[in-house]
């Protein structure tokens, strides 16, 4: 199974999704982002899917589970780099992404948690 | 006189070719009121008839007939010109009609019960090759009216750039299911394309909205947020704000503006920019 890469880069965890997402390769996703985040005590993630052009309702659900999950350890989820195509299917399958935030770009997704992180402090 | 029998109709009409292509030239320029030319019924005639002459003997009973090919094809060609310079189809089919006449009256009187059966086959094959360029005709404008229904799908969903960073879409006429999809995927493509993070769609132009098309126009809203973008919708009427709330429809927390300028100071606002009149001008 594959598995996709989380990197971080200044106080924030990075994962880029270059791949088909199978359920199990989320799942695991998952696992591993809860522990780096703990292990880092990053104060934001961004999930990068410009490469990523079919989505089914699961991998949909997925983007509110990891922001309820960052939640937790007070991180901000930012998804980026949506494809027209994705964010249409999600809105026709009727699934809103909670209280995850989006930007258009990774640069956008950074500075909007630079901002964030700026003014908690 | 035996051998020729049926075909006496077919020897005049060859002999007599060049009187009968004028005669009729005239006829049908008169019928189309000069808005052709005679040298160009002319031609086009004599195109015809040369491929109508071996014809002739045919009733026209079975006009699909392998035959009858070439002819239609000659026909059709000229029908659809005629329909794309905006004659109407009876116009059309009276210039395979005025034929008729002319042969009628060249035959005259000295017709007698043989050749008067032949003039009859003459009359059904002219009819049923009337009939098939009205038959193009139909089918040449609808052709004209899918084409020009495209172009106006293209035409009337531009994605306007109003500011750095600001994109609108002025939605002008009836919205459908079709037309509402072409703009959500424009205006989402243009957002990755420029990088703009505010959109306007503005529905000034528009005369009626209904649950399915407000429905789109949330859809695309939702779907510009997902993408990272807000999207903003302005120009509602009066009527149509009346029936998206006699139709309960909730536009939830998508910003709706009264007016394109208003939205555009929005985004502004959102972007961080203030406008300021020059010292001196301005109200």
């Amino acid at each position: 199974m594959e598995r996709v890469p989380i990197l971080e880069i200044g106080g924030v965890l990075l994962v880029s999704i270059q791949i088909d997402l199978q359920d199990q390769t989320v799942l695991a996703l998952q696992e591993d982002l809860a522990e780096r985040i703990s292990d880092t005590g990053a104060h934001g993630v961004v999930i990068d899917i410009s490469g990523v052009e079919i989505v089914d309702s699961f991998i949909g659900r997925m983007f509110a589970t990891i922001a309820s999950l960052s939640r937790l350890f007070d991180a901000t989820t930012v998804v980026v780099g949506m494809r027209p195509a994705v964010a249409i299917t999600l809105v026709e399958l009727g699934l809103t992404l909670g209280d995850v935030r989006t930007a258009l770009n990774l640069e956008r997704g950074l500075k909007i948690l630079g901002e964030l992180r700026r003014g908690s402090r | 006189m035996v051998a020729e029998d049926g075909r006496r109709l077919a020897v005049v009409v060859r002999e007599q070719k060049d009187v009968i292509v004028e005669r009729w030239v005239r006829a049908a320029a008169e019928s189309l009121r000069g808005r052709v030319t005679a040298a160009e019924l002319d031609r086009e005639f004599r195109e015809v008839y040369a491929v109508l002459l071996p014809l002739v003997g045919n009733d026209g009973r079975r006009i699909d007939d392998e035959r009858y090919i070439e002819i239609r094809s000659v026909l059709a060609e000229m029908s659809r010109t005629r329909a794309r310079s905006g004659y109407t189809p009876s116009e059309t089919a009276s210039s395979v009609f005025a034929l008729k006449r002319v042969v009628f009256e060249l035959i005259g009187d000295d017709a007698d019960a043989e050749l008067f059966r032949e003039l009859i086959d003459f009359s059904s094959l002219l009819d049923a090759l009337g009939l098939v360029t009205f038959e193009t005709f139909a089918r040449a404008r609808e052709e004209i009216i899918t084409e020009q229904s495209e172009q106006l799908l293209e035409l009337t969903t531009p994605v306007v750039k109003l500011w750095e960073g600001v994109l609108a879409v002025p939605l002008v006429g009836t919205l459908d299911s079709a037309r509402t999809q072409v703009v959500m995927e424009k205006l989402l493509e243009s957002l990755v394309e420029t990088g703009a993070e505010h959109a306007i769609i503005d529905i000034t132009g528009v005369l009626a909205v209904d649950t399915q098309v407000a429905q789109h126009l949330l859809k695309t809203a939702f779907a510009a947020r997902l993408m990272g973008a807000e999207c903003t919708i302005s120009g509602i009427r009066p009527q149509i704000a009346q029936t998206i709330v006699a139709l309960g429809i909730e536009f939830g927390d998508i910003t709706t503006k009264a007016s394109l300028a208003d939205a555009l100071r929005h985004a502004l606002r959102r972007e961080g920019v203030e406008v300021v009149a020059a010292a001196g001008k301005g109200r």
